[in-house]
């Protein structure tokens, strides 16, 4: 049974800030909901509120930065570039200012739908100049996204996982590696954040199907070691599959198509994610489900690379994980 | 640096500058000229503690975006003195006064004149819309509504740091219309920033007339309602300029009101109003008009341009 950690944010972004005077943790409202209510009351003078006004918090930041400081701010994704998406283009992206976006609710991990999910996040921040893009998909990399976000001369995108985390991975974030799951040499599986668990979910399925796989957990996507890729894509025979909880279009599934395109390598590629949907209100895994993130569609994913059924249903499914909407480890059901 | 003008002086020079660069390149910024000049004077001469300038006198072309491959890169703000912690900071937040702004740095001895030769030239660093990179930036201010959001971060993180320097804010009246001008009045007040700005209210914006393009009020009301002491002023009044900028406001952000004229200097502007944004000559008859007439008002020469 895999282990499960409580707002593993909160503590982990609380010993690496405090008592740093050059760190700032910066909120716009959402201080209980991104874990650092609890930092806020013990390190007042290292903590900023800067309301609902995202557009402020962003430049403000951005000056905050000319002045020597890191600030760490703290929101729910989508409300850190949609709307300022201006002033994180000319007060922090292009000064390569060394401000840590800390975005919470990636994807579909929100029941809030369309105004609380960051669904094109990654392919926004893939298309920034000077912009690095880190995503977490277990508990060990939330706790490590402080120290691996702060090593880097300029801005940095995060998709942080808030409330209950499962603990997959025993070593913190490397920036620039990407972890190697399982080598075999059928099909190369390339996950990122959340939807990595589910592709574990898969693997002793798939196992029993007969087929080898090769799994990549991607926790930076930008930069990005394409040579690695490549290496891994020449090792398999049949294909790549990319599972990401995200649009298509931009994400994890374009950076290997790309990837894969700019060296001409001949090999078929299928992307699975939101497909140029907006996704709707729910929980994580009717989400999941819904618009085909999960095991399952990994599954039915590789079938069709391979054009073979291995009769592999829900039950045949590494347990799945069903959080609790209404949990105590989050500030409110979203 | 030691003043060498009067501040009327370098006023009058500025306009001098902007007028001639004008004529002679068939349009310009000339009615922000005429509406900023005393404002722009009086800080670089009077009001702001700058250091000698740590970057040619003669721009340097332009020389890359930041980067991680750019390790060179540096912005424009060598012209205004180091950073030292001792030193005041400016920052133009309508970048498109840049015009201006590099006319106050050549009256001031901060640039050569050559400065303004190179401007809008492809490969120079002497942008149009005022860049990072040009001559006196520090940052990019050409998206209208951000200057004062990044003067109050760094005006925060200055005082934490206990730096006896200031952080201005020449801003125009057209940001107003922008939310996030009130969004940073608003954190300024609640966080005790005590910036300061002065803003050029010259009623005018690129579609015209403030009033036919967005009312806006009683915009000095509305400051101090977000929590700003705001003193409104005769922006060509310079020794009303001087009193406002001694106005206590102990944890507010400071705002001054210039109240100006897009003609100040040059009545025959007027001819142009309500387009005074960027004047570009309809005719050669017209810019012969122009030529005759503000160099007649400003005292000097009308300009040998070529026809």
């Amino acid at each position: 049974m895999v282990e499960m950690v409580n707002r593993p944010y909160a503590s982990a972004f609380e010993k690496f800030a405090a008592g740093n005077p050059d760190i700032l943790c910066m909120s716009a409202d959402l201080t209980s909901s991104c874990e650092i209510d609890g930092f806020r009351d013990r390190h007042p003078d290292q903590f900023l509120s800067l309301g609902m006004a995202e557009q402020n918090m962003m430049s403000f930041a951005g000056g905050l930065g000319l002045a020597g400081f890191r600030p760490f701010i703290h929101t729910f994704g989508v409300f850190m570039y949609r709307r300022p998406y201006d002033q994180l283009m000319a007060s922090v992206a292009y000064p390569r200012r060394k401000v840590r976006l800390m975005g919470f609710l990636p994807g579909v991990t929100t029941p809030g739908g369309m105004t609380h999910q960051s669904i094109e996040d990654i392919s926004v921040m893939r298309s920034i100049p000077n912009m690095t893009i880190l995503e977490t998909g277990d508990a060990t990399e939330v706790e490590s996204i402080c120290e691996a976000a702060d090593s880097i001369d300029g801005p940095v995108w995060c998709r942080v996982l808030r409330g209950t985390v499962p603990r997959l991975f025993d070593t913190p974030i490397k920036v620039g590696e990407m972890r190697e799951l399982s080598t075999g040499d059928d099909i190369l599986v390339v996950t990122a954040g959340i939807c990595t668990e589910e592709a574990l979910r898969a693997r002793s399925a798939l196992a029993k199907a007969g087929l080898s796989i090769r799994h990549l957990h991607l926790h930076t996507i930008k930069p990005f070691d394409h040579n690695a890729l490549l290496d891994h894509i020449g090792s398999v025979k049949s294909g790549v599959i990319t599972l990401e909880n995200h649009v298509t279009e931009g994400g994890i599934g374009s950076l290997v198509a790309e990837t894969m395109a700019d060296a001409g390598v001949g090999k078929r590629l299928i992307r699975l994610g939101l497909k140029d949907t907006y996704a709707h209100g729910g929980s994580r895994g009717y989400l999941m489900r819904y618009y085909g993130l999960d095991a399952l569609a990994l599954v039915r994913g590789i079938e069709d690379l391979v054009g073979a059924q291995f009769g592999i249903s829900e039950s045949d499914l590494d347990a799945a994980r069903v959080d609790d909407i209404h949990s105590l480890a989050k500030a409110e059901a979203l | 640096m030691r003043n060498e003008k009067t501040t009327e002086d370098v006023a009058l020079g500025i306009r001098r500058r902007v007028f001639e660069h004008s004529i002679r390149n068939n349009g310009g910024y000339l009615s922000q000229a005429c509406s900023s000049a005393e404002q722009l004077a009086w800080l670089y001469n009077e009001e702001l503690n700058l250091g000698d300038p740590t970057l040619p006198m003669i721009p340097k072309p332009f020389e890359g975006v930041p980067s991680p491959d750019n390790p060179d890169y540096h912005t424009g703000a060598g012209y205004n003195g180091p950073a030292a912690p001792e030193f005041d900071r400016l920052f133009i937040a309508p970048a498109h006064y840049a015009l201006v702004a590099y006319a106050t740095l050549i009256e001031v001895g901060r640039m050569a004149p050559e400065g303004l030769e190179m401007f809008n030239k492809d490969g120079s660093s002497v942008e149009m819309i005022g860049a990072e990179h040009s001559p006196g930036m520090e940052v990019h201010n050409g998206t209208l509504g951000i200057g004062l959001s990044t003067a109050a971060g760094l005006a925060w993180g200055r005082r934490r740091r206990g730096e006896p320097g200031r952080t201005w804010v020449f801003m125009s009246d057209g940001e107003v219309q922008e939310g996030q001008t009130w969004e940073a009045v608003q954190a300024c007040a609640h966080h005790g920033v005590e910036v300061k700005a002065i803003m050029d209210v010259n009623d005018q914006q690129c579609d015209g007339a403030m009033s036919s393009v967005m009312e806006v009020g009683d915009i000095k009301t509305k400051f101090e309602n977000f929590g700003a002491t705001c003193i409104e002023i005769d922006g060509h009044d310079l020794s009303a300029m001087r009193d406002a900028a001694v106005e206590n406001h102990a944890d507010k952000p400071l705002i001054i009101l210039s109240r100006t004229s897009p003609f100040h200097t040059m009545p025959i502007l007027e001819e142009r109003f309500p387009r005074l944004h960027y004047v570009r000559f309809k005719s050669e008859d017209e810019r012969a008009r122009f030529n005759v007439s503000i160099a007649k008002d400003l005292g000097v020469d009308p300009v040998d341009y070529v026809h």
